[in-house]
């Protein structure tokens, strides 16, 4: 049967006259054909998909973007104009201070897992800090709010949102460092600690310039993913209709302004307040994950993005 | 009068809580910040997360439709160290929003046929039971949604305070509370949230305050009252409701509105408080809170009407001066004085 | 980055070499003290080796025992305060269909249920799309074409969950409802055994519609790791079948999937995973209501994740409380498992577990 089909060509079809394998053929191609358009179809699918939404974020979102919206505080419930200052400021300090305590323990963690790590304890390590790049950003809220809410503080801050964002990114910096630092030829440390410099030296003048680039890949995209998160800060920001600092009370965040417009706010500007919101997020967010291209210019090994 | 900043007052509290009152405070927190220049940060997470949250004392005040009962005052006291005061703020009716494209008439409902539709027993707009108090009206052959409240929710409990007291087969269902077993519909987050699903989807219905219906241009039921008139919800109906009660208000002021007797009376109101601990522990917060809310039980009550709220009726606003009175930082008064 | 490795020589000489070369110039420490002494100083610092290597080692260590330190008081904290709850319902609590607060008795089965069946039916979409789109991009994408794509389509798993949510309320839940619902409630309605599925209003908020955003949150997932694993088919199967006369899609139905199998379940397990976790976006699209368990792809319900959202604020009393965090442990462990068992079957099967949005 492969033999006789291997042979096949419209000429040589018809010289030997092949009645049956001819719609054997036909229905061959025509499922060839249905399953490539099918295929296909899944990509064009998926492609277009992304583009509807952020299309639509960027139509209706567009028009509400004006100064007001950047510098104002929201106005009384119901009322027009105003902006959301106070979610912008929010959203980029508990975020800054997540980074600040995530990104120092997530490299730390993946620079001892790549280059110390190799008893039980790191692997202990490296299988929880994988389980916890998956665990539901809800239960860490609930955590933030039972020991910073409850107790800690006593009352609703925006420290305990930054925790919890802070270890949401921990497990994910500390799982790429050490990828990518494992990616970095070992003939490099060999050569450096041949020459008589300390291993902590060859770490952070050799090995770590040399990856620099996947990991701040790695931090950029961690970062781009807190950025989101909304279900921590639910729990234990409470969100502010005021700008503020004080990162000991509550603080209003831009996820947070979205998911108040989205379904608290049925007042007619709500929904376009939410679509100026959700491009201001989406904005910070791509504007991060485009930064990752830019770390290709630093060299060194990359992994998978 | 509260007329401009006070030297040793905070310059921010946070408060949370009911979203019955939210137009309202929101309005009021604007104004006040305008007047003292302090920021008074409310967020509508709903009457049992306030609760919950002067229970833990982790705002400086909550907002309430729904009492603390005996139970939750003794939990609260942990933290607080005395009874949590419930110092009223203004009275608003629940109405019964629906979204219907092609009728132009309002609806009129009874307590009866609300209860059933929310217990899906009415299960369709052109049901009898409706159309029997409808003469007239071209209702749709379509399936209700119904929309009810998802978190716990001062506004449900007086809805269905409401209905417990009008409908045998609800007292025998659901039943009263903030939350309660829905039979079905849509659960919606915050009295905002309610709104946004009954405008959101055609055939929907859904109990929201008066504000959110208005401020939405959502049409709402005139429900019967105790005496059998049928009465639209309005701030006068509500002053009415209110005034019948207002002389049997006990001395905490944790009492309820609904089905209140006399003609004009609308049926839902309800009375929302600020729920506030009376031993303070720190002095400049303590003196920002006690003059927010002498204003708002004074001068913010000159919002209320456009607002469709109801102004406090003098004899509660007298009771509600007490409570202010009496809060204590340190063991001293914390109210500065007008 | 380069050394150059100068062997002797004096000063001056090394330092031309250092100049021309254009390279940081490491000198054999032991022999050639003498030699470039500045740049012995930026990199070839002997002096207080040991001692640095150890503090550096400790303090990185510390650094990788406080993930320990996390995940252990993660599980304290939940399982300290769901004791209450899990003890006084016992089995009740995963079986049990009944949740209501005000008698105390708390039957997460809804909730349950309600995370499996959105999560299926965002798997049963997702899981055809991204093999699909995985393929396009192994198979049949040109060179030039591949990178875009992937790019584009894992784009889909940076948008955060609160967007989609409010995507789906303004956009897609009034779309299916009137496109979807009610024309499959018209046209099973009367087909028995099928109408259990459409039981109920077309409300927009069930589900149905969870499911389908659920469907393009995991997209991204499944496809990223289904394309690593069908990339790792190894040629000459691929080429032994087309030899043979195949059709490109009999060589892959007959070489790349089969070869591919295994890791294409991983994929959609992983996916899985992620479904059951999500929490935003499911919890503005499914309604948050009725506890009843039915068939019908228009109830609304909720997922484990959307009751603790809904609940956690309002938990009135300590056993309420308790039970939200029971919640959260069953969560915990649902996810934790499903996540273990996709990471071992792609790993095994030679995909990369690290998927974009992870």
């Amino acid at each position: 049967m492969q033999a006789q089909l291997a042979t096949t060509s419209n000429a040589t079809r018809s010289r030997l006259n092949l009645q049956a394998t001819d719609t054997l053929a036909q229905r061959r191609k025509f499922t060839n054909n249905l399953m490539t358009g099918l295929i296909g179809g899944s990509a064009v699918l998926g492609v277009s998909i992304l583009a509807i939404i952020l299309g639509y974020i960027v139509v209706k979102g567009a028009p509400a973007l004006n100064l007001d919206f950047f510098t104002k505080n929201p106005p009384a419930l119901g009322e027009a104009g105003g902006g959301v200052a106070p979610a912008i400021r929010g959203s980029l300090l508990i975020v800054a201070l997540a980074s600040l305590v995530g990104i120092p323990v997530g490299l730390g963690a993946g620079i001892y897992l790549a280059e110390f790590g190799r008893g039980r304890f790191a692997n202990i390590v490296r299988f929880i800090a994988d389980l916890m790049t998956g665990l539901p950003s809800i239960a860490i809220g609930a955590v933030a709010w039972a020991l910073l809410v409850k107790r800690g503080f006593g009352n609703y801050n925006a420290l305990a949102g930054s925790v919890a964002l802070a270890i949401i990114m921990i497990p994910i910096i500390t799982r790429t460092t050490e990828e990518i630092l494992q990616l970095v030829p070992n003939n490099l440390r060999e050569a450096s600690l041949a020459l008589g410099t300390s291993q902590w030296k060859t770490i952070m003048s050799v090995v770590l310039p040399v990856a620099r680039g996947g990991i701040l890949t790695g931090i950029i995209l961690s970062v781009a993913r807190v950025s989101g998160e909304t279900a921590p800060l639910l729990l234990t920001v409470l969100g502010n209709s005021f700008a503020s600092n004080d990162l000991t009370g509550p603080m209003a965040a831009l996820p947070l302004e979205i998911y108040q417009y989205a379904t608290k706010s049925p007042f007619a500007d709500s929904f376009t307040k939410a679509w100026g919101a959700s491009l201001i997020l989406i904005l910070i967010i791509g504007l991060l994950s485009l930064s990752v291209r830019l770390t290709a210019y630093l060299g060194g090994p990359k992994g998978r993005r | 009068m509260i007329n401009g900043p006070f030297s040793g007052e905070a310059n921010g509290l946070n408060g949370a809580g009911a979203t019955f009152p939210q137009v309202l405070y929101s309005k009021w927190f604007d104004e006040y910040a305008k007047v003292t220049n302090v920021k008074v940060n409310y967020q509508g997470t709903g009457s049992g997360a306030g609760k919950n949250a002067i229970r833990d004392q982790t705002v400086d005040f909550a907002g309430s439709d729904s009492p603390m009962s005996d139970a939750e005052l003794e939990a609260a006291k942990a933290k607080c160290g005395e009874t949590i005061q419930h110092i009223p703020t203004t009275l608003g009716a629940i109405v019964v929003a629906y979204n219907l494209p092609n009728v132009s008439q309002k609806l009129k409902l009874d307590g009866d046929v609300i209860a059933k539709i929310f217990m899906e027993q009415v299960k369709k707009w052109n049901d009898p039971a409706i159309a029997a108090l409808n003469p007239g009206v071209t209702l749709p052959n379509e399936e209700i949604i119904t929309v009810h409240r998802s978190d716990s929710s001062g506004t449900t409990d007086n809805f269905t305070s409401y209905l417990n007291l009008v409908s045998p087969a609800w007292a025998a269902g659901p039943k009263s509370g903030s939350t309660v077993q829905w039979p079905g519909g849509i659960g919606a987050n915050g009295n905002p949230g309610v709104a946004s699903e009954v405008k959101n989807n055609p055939y929907a219905i859904g109990y929201v305050e008066l504000a959110f219906a208005k401020q939405n241009s959502l049409a709402y039921a005139d429900v019967k009252n105790k005496e059998g008139q049928f009465v639209t919800a309005s701030a006068a109906s509500v002053t009415a409701a209110g005034q019948a009660f207002a002389p049997t208000a006990p001395a905490d002021l944790r009492f309820k509105l609904v089905n209140a007797p006399g003609a004009q009376s609308y049926p839902i109101t309800a009375i929302t408080w600020i729920l506030v601990c009376p031993k303070q522990t720190d002095q400049a917060k303590a003196v920002a809170l006690t003059r927010m809310l002498w204003w708002a039980t004074h001068s913010g009550q000159q919002f209320n009407e456009a607002l469709d709220y109801a102004p406090l009726p003098p004899a509660i606003v007298v009771r509600a001066e007490g409570f202010i009175n009496a809060i204590t930082v340190n063991g001293q008064k914390a109210f500065p004085g007008k | 980055m380069c050394y150059l490795l100068a062997a002797a020589g004096d000063l001056a000489q090394t330092q031309i070499l250092i100049r021309e070369s254009g390279c940081s110039v490491a000198v054999q420490a032991a022999k050639h003290r003498r030699v470039s002494s500045a740049a012995r100083v930026t990199l070839n610092d002997g002096r207080g080796g040991a001692w640095g290597d150890r503090t550096f080692q400790a303090v990185t260590f510390t650094f990788a025992a406080i993930i320990l330190l996390l995940i252990v008081t993660i599980f304290v904290v939940l399982f300290v305060d769901a004791r209450v709850a899990l003890a006084k319902e016992g089995l009740r609590f995963v079986t049990g269909q009944v949740w209501n607060p005000t008698e105390g008795v708390f039957g997460a089965l809804p909730y349950i249920y309600g995370t499996i069946f959105t999560s299926l039916i965002g798997l049963v979409i997702a899981t055809p799309i991204a093999v699909g789109a995985a393929l396009f991009i192994v198979e049949y994408a040109p060179a030039w074409l591949r990178a875009p794509v992937s790019f584009v389509v894992e784009l889909l798993a940076v948008i955060p969950s609160v967007i989609y949510g409010f995507w789906g309320i303004a956009v897609l839940a009034p779309f299916l409802r009137d496109r979807l619902e009610r024309p499959l409630k018209a046209a099973l309605g009367d087909v028995p055994g099928l109408n259990q599925l459409v039981q109920g209003p077309a409300r927009g908020r069930d589900m149905l519609v969870a499911g389908v955003i659920l469907a393009i949150m995991i997209l991204p997932t499944i496809m990223s790791v289904a394309r690593e694993v069908i990339s790792t088919v190894p040629g000459t199967q691929r080429e032994g079948m087309l030899a043979l006369g195949a059709t490109k899609w009999e060589m892959i139905r007959g070489a790349v999937l089969p070869y591919a199998r295994a890791g294409i379940v991983g994929a959609a397990i992983l996916g899985l995973g992620r479904a059951i976790g999500e929490t935003m976006a499911v919890t503005m699209l499914i309604g948050n209501s009725s506890t009843k368990i039915s068939w019908s792809l228009l109830t609304p319900g909720y997922t484990m994740a959307s009751a603790i959202a809904n609940q956690f604020a309002d938990a009135n009393n300590s056993l309420h409380f308790s039970a939200i965090i029971g919640v959260a442990v069953i969560l915990l462990f649902v996810t934790g498992a499903v996540n273990l068992v996709a990471r071992l079957i792609v790993s095994r099967f030679g995909g990369d577990t690290r998927a974009t949005g992870i």
